[in-house]
Protein backbone atom coordinates (compact mmCIF):
# COMPACT_ATOMS: atom_id res chain seq x y z
CA UNK A 1 0.00 0.00 0.00
CA UNK A 2 1.37 3.68 -0.91
CA UNK A 3 -0.18 6.58 0.93
CA UNK A 4 0.97 10.11 0.14
CA UNK A 5 4.58 9.16 -0.24
CA UNK A 6 6.46 12.07 -0.90
CA UNK A 7 6.83 10.69 -4.68
CA UNK A 8 3.14 10.91 -4.53
CA UNK A 9 2.43 13.92 -4.07
CA UNK A 10 2.79 17.06 -6.34
CA UNK A 11 1.92 20.74 -5.46
CA UNK A 12 1.53 24.08 -7.14
CA UNK A 13 0.14 21.83 -10.36
CA UNK A 14 -0.90 24.00 -13.19
CA UNK A 15 -3.53 22.37 -14.61
CA UNK A 16 -6.51 24.04 -17.15
CA UNK A 17 -9.70 21.23 -16.97
CA UNK A 18 -11.00 18.66 -14.97
CA UNK A 19 -9.77 15.85 -17.39
CA UNK A 20 -5.75 17.44 -17.23
CA UNK A 21 -6.08 17.66 -13.37
CA UNK A 22 -6.79 13.54 -13.07
CA UNK A 23 -4.24 12.86 -15.35
CA UNK A 24 -1.85 14.80 -13.82
CA UNK A 25 -3.02 12.61 -10.26
CA UNK A 26 -3.27 9.30 -12.44
CA UNK A 27 0.41 9.92 -13.67
CA UNK A 28 2.29 10.19 -10.53
CA UNK A 29 0.52 6.65 -9.50
CA UNK A 30 1.51 5.07 -13.01
CA UNK A 31 4.95 6.64 -12.62
CA UNK A 32 5.09 4.60 -9.58
CA UNK A 33 4.26 1.78 -11.27
CA UNK A 34 1.03 1.30 -9.12
CA UNK A 35 -1.64 1.43 -11.78
CA UNK A 36 -1.17 0.97 -15.54
CA UNK A 37 -2.10 3.56 -17.71
CA UNK A 38 -4.91 2.17 -18.79
CA UNK A 39 -5.96 2.78 -15.24
CA UNK A 40 -5.81 6.54 -15.99
CA UNK A 41 -7.98 6.45 -19.10
CA UNK A 42 -10.31 4.52 -16.96
CA UNK A 43 -10.57 7.45 -14.36
CA UNK A 44 -10.86 9.72 -16.99
CA UNK A 45 -13.90 7.79 -18.91
CA UNK A 46 -16.03 7.63 -15.38
CA UNK A 47 -15.45 11.19 -15.20
CA UNK A 48 -17.17 11.80 -18.61
CA UNK A 49 -19.60 9.00 -18.04
CA UNK A 50 -20.91 9.36 -14.42
CA UNK A 51 -19.75 13.03 -14.25
CA UNK A 52 -18.43 14.73 -11.45
CA UNK A 53 -19.45 12.69 -8.37
CA UNK A 54 -16.19 12.44 -6.98
CA UNK A 55 -15.87 15.80 -5.94
CA UNK A 56 -16.60 14.48 -2.71
CA UNK A 57 -16.00 17.06 -0.11
CA UNK A 58 -15.39 21.47 -0.63
CA UNK A 59 -12.01 21.88 -3.04
CA UNK A 60 -11.15 17.72 -2.67
CA UNK A 61 -11.64 15.69 -5.50
CA UNK A 62 -10.89 11.50 -5.96
CA UNK A 63 -10.58 10.10 -9.02
CA UNK A 64 -11.14 6.62 -9.22
CA UNK A 65 -11.96 3.67 -11.43
CA UNK A 66 -12.32 0.07 -10.86
CA UNK A 67 -9.54 -2.20 -9.78
CA UNK A 68 -9.76 -4.15 -12.65
CA UNK A 69 -8.81 -1.71 -14.66
CA UNK A 70 -5.00 -1.22 -14.13
CA UNK A 71 -4.66 -1.60 -10.32
CA UNK A 72 -0.95 -2.64 -9.02
CA UNK A 73 -0.96 -1.34 -5.73
CA UNK A 74 -3.39 0.06 -3.45
CA UNK A 75 -2.47 3.85 -3.49
CA UNK A 76 -3.58 7.56 -3.00
CA UNK A 77 -1.41 10.31 -4.90
CA UNK A 78 -2.35 14.38 -4.47
CA UNK A 79 -2.34 17.07 -6.57
CA UNK A 80 -2.57 20.42 -5.03
CA UNK A 81 -3.85 22.76 -8.57
CA UNK A 82 -1.81 26.06 -8.60
CA UNK A 83 -5.22 27.48 -9.75
CA UNK A 84 -8.75 26.11 -8.28
CA UNK A 85 -10.67 24.32 -11.40
CA UNK A 86 -14.81 24.38 -11.56
CA UNK A 87 -15.72 20.19 -11.77
CA UNK A 88 -19.46 21.25 -12.40
CA UNK A 89 -20.20 19.91 -8.81
CA UNK A 90 -21.67 22.74 -7.27
CA UNK A 91 -21.57 22.19 -3.79
CA UNK A 92 -18.25 21.16 -3.87
CA UNK A 93 -16.72 23.37 -6.28
CA UNK A 94 -13.98 24.82 -7.44
CA UNK A 95 -11.71 21.84 -6.93
CA UNK A 96 -8.20 22.78 -5.17
CA UNK A 97 -6.98 19.04 -4.43
CA UNK A 98 -7.21 15.69 -6.23
CA UNK A 99 -6.51 13.09 -4.97
CA UNK A 100 -5.90 9.66 -7.40
CA UNK A 101 -7.31 6.53 -5.78
CA UNK A 102 -5.91 3.25 -7.21
CA UNK A 103 -8.49 0.88 -6.10
CA UNK A 104 -7.43 -2.54 -5.32
CA UNK A 105 -9.66 -5.50 -4.37
CA UNK A 106 -8.05 -6.34 -1.22
CA UNK A 107 -7.86 -5.76 2.34
CA UNK A 108 -5.77 -2.84 1.56
CA UNK A 109 -8.69 -1.27 -0.57
CA UNK A 110 -10.40 -1.00 3.43
CA UNK A 111 -7.38 0.02 4.99
CA UNK A 112 -6.75 3.15 2.46
CA UNK A 113 -10.30 4.61 2.62
CA UNK A 114 -10.28 4.29 6.17
CA UNK A 115 -7.11 6.78 5.94
CA UNK A 116 -8.72 9.26 3.77
CA UNK A 117 -11.46 9.27 6.08
CA UNK A 118 -9.46 10.24 8.46
CA UNK A 119 -7.23 12.32 6.65
CA UNK A 120 -10.08 14.22 5.20
CA UNK A 121 -12.24 14.34 7.70
CA UNK A 122 -9.81 16.81 9.23
CA UNK A 123 -10.43 20.31 8.64
CA UNK A 124 -7.26 21.22 9.68
CA UNK A 125 -5.57 18.78 7.19
CA UNK A 126 -7.32 19.77 4.00
CA UNK A 127 -6.49 23.27 4.64
CA UNK A 128 -2.85 22.33 5.40
CA UNK A 129 -2.99 20.56 1.89
CA UNK A 130 -4.82 23.19 0.15
CA UNK A 131 -1.91 25.86 1.00
CA UNK A 132 1.07 23.93 1.99
CA UNK A 133 4.42 25.12 -0.09
CA UNK A 134 6.20 21.86 0.69
CA UNK A 135 5.63 18.25 1.45
CA UNK A 136 6.81 18.72 4.97
CA UNK A 137 4.13 20.96 6.32
CA UNK A 138 1.64 18.10 5.21
CA UNK A 139 3.50 15.10 6.42
CA UNK A 140 2.74 14.73 10.47
CA UNK A 141 -1.39 15.12 8.66
CA UNK A 142 0.15 12.32 6.29
CA UNK A 143 1.84 10.20 8.96
CA UNK A 144 -0.98 11.07 11.89
CA UNK A 145 -3.45 8.42 9.94
CA UNK A 146 -1.36 5.67 10.49
CA UNK A 147 -2.49 5.20 14.08
CA UNK B 1 -34.29 -0.65 7.96
CA UNK B 2 -31.82 -0.48 4.81
CA UNK B 3 -29.85 1.62 3.71
CA UNK B 4 -28.10 1.83 0.33
CA UNK B 5 -24.79 4.34 -0.05
CA UNK B 6 -24.43 5.00 -4.13
CA UNK B 7 -21.69 6.67 -6.07
CA UNK B 8 -20.59 6.32 -9.54
CA UNK B 9 -18.60 2.77 -9.89
CA UNK B 10 -19.75 1.24 -6.40
CA UNK B 11 -15.87 0.48 -5.37
CA UNK B 12 -14.77 3.68 -3.52
CA UNK B 13 -17.14 6.79 -2.72
CA UNK B 14 -20.06 4.55 -1.69
CA UNK B 15 -18.27 2.38 0.32
CA UNK B 16 -16.73 5.58 2.27
CA UNK B 17 -20.48 7.07 2.31
CA UNK B 18 -20.78 3.64 4.10
CA UNK B 19 -18.35 3.54 6.71
CA UNK B 20 -19.50 6.92 7.82
CA UNK B 21 -23.45 6.35 7.41
CA UNK B 22 -22.75 3.27 9.82
CA UNK B 23 -20.63 5.09 12.12
CA UNK B 24 -23.14 7.91 12.54
CA UNK B 25 -26.34 5.10 12.75
CA UNK B 26 -24.42 3.83 15.45
CA UNK B 27 -23.97 7.04 17.34
CA UNK B 28 -27.57 7.83 16.84
CA UNK B 29 -28.26 4.76 18.16
CA UNK B 30 -29.69 3.59 14.99
CA UNK B 31 -30.23 -0.01 13.77
CA UNK B 32 -30.24 -0.68 10.10
CA UNK B 33 -28.86 -2.82 7.14
CA UNK B 34 -26.55 -0.96 5.34
CA UNK B 35 -24.70 -1.52 1.85
CA UNK B 36 -23.21 0.10 -0.65
CA UNK B 37 -23.10 -0.54 -4.28
CA UNK B 38 -22.74 1.60 -8.13
CA UNK B 39 -25.94 4.03 -9.56
CA UNK B 40 -26.85 1.22 -12.36
CA UNK B 41 -27.28 -1.30 -9.65
CA UNK B 42 -29.20 1.28 -7.02
CA UNK B 43 -32.06 1.41 -9.03
CA UNK B 44 -32.51 -2.52 -9.19
CA UNK B 45 -32.55 -2.77 -5.41
CA UNK B 46 -34.33 -2.65 -2.78
CA UNK B 47 -34.03 -0.10 0.18
CA UNK B 48 -35.88 2.06 2.27
CA UNK B 49 -33.27 4.89 1.70
CA UNK B 50 -30.61 6.14 -0.39
CA UNK B 51 -28.06 7.99 0.52
CA UNK B 52 -25.92 9.83 -2.05
CA UNK B 53 -24.93 13.03 -3.63
CA UNK B 54 -26.87 15.35 -5.61
CA UNK B 55 -24.72 14.48 -9.05
CA UNK B 56 -25.96 11.10 -8.95
CA UNK B 57 -29.42 12.01 -7.22
CA UNK B 58 -30.96 12.92 -10.78
CA UNK B 59 -29.75 9.08 -12.33
CA UNK B 60 -31.60 7.97 -9.24
CA UNK B 61 -35.37 9.50 -10.20
CA UNK B 62 -37.98 7.12 -10.25
CA UNK B 63 -36.81 4.87 -7.34
CA UNK B 64 -38.83 3.70 -4.46
CA UNK B 65 -36.77 4.80 -1.84
CA UNK B 66 -36.30 7.66 -0.36
CA UNK B 67 -33.34 9.98 -1.46
CA UNK B 68 -30.78 11.58 0.93
CA UNK B 69 -28.11 14.04 -0.15
CA UNK B 70 -24.50 14.31 1.23
CA UNK B 71 -22.38 16.53 -0.42
CA UNK B 72 -19.24 16.29 1.94
CA UNK B 73 -18.82 12.57 1.93
CA UNK B 74 -16.08 13.34 4.87
CA UNK B 75 -18.96 15.22 6.99
CA UNK B 76 -19.63 13.38 9.53
CA UNK B 77 -22.06 16.55 11.10
CA UNK B 78 -23.65 16.80 8.06
CA UNK B 79 -23.91 13.00 7.79
CA UNK B 80 -25.81 12.95 10.70
CA UNK B 81 -28.39 16.12 10.27
CA UNK B 82 -29.35 14.63 7.15
CA UNK B 83 -29.76 11.07 8.26
CA UNK B 84 -31.90 12.40 11.29
CA UNK B 85 -33.93 14.58 9.12
CA UNK B 86 -35.38 11.99 7.07
CA UNK B 87 -35.24 8.98 9.50
CA UNK B 88 -37.37 10.81 11.55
Amino acid sequence: MKFLEPNLVALNVKANTPEEAIRRAGQLLADQNHVDHSYIEAMVESYKNNGPYFVLAPQVALPHARPEDGVKEASVSLVQLAEPIEFGNKPNDPVKLVLALGASNNNEHLEILRKLMVLLGNKEAIEKMINAKTYEEIEIFIRGVEA
Amino acid sequence: MKLLCVCGLGQGTSLILRMNVEQVLSELGIAADVEHTDVSSASSMDADFIVTNRELADSLAGVNAKIIIVNNYFDRVEIKNALVENLK
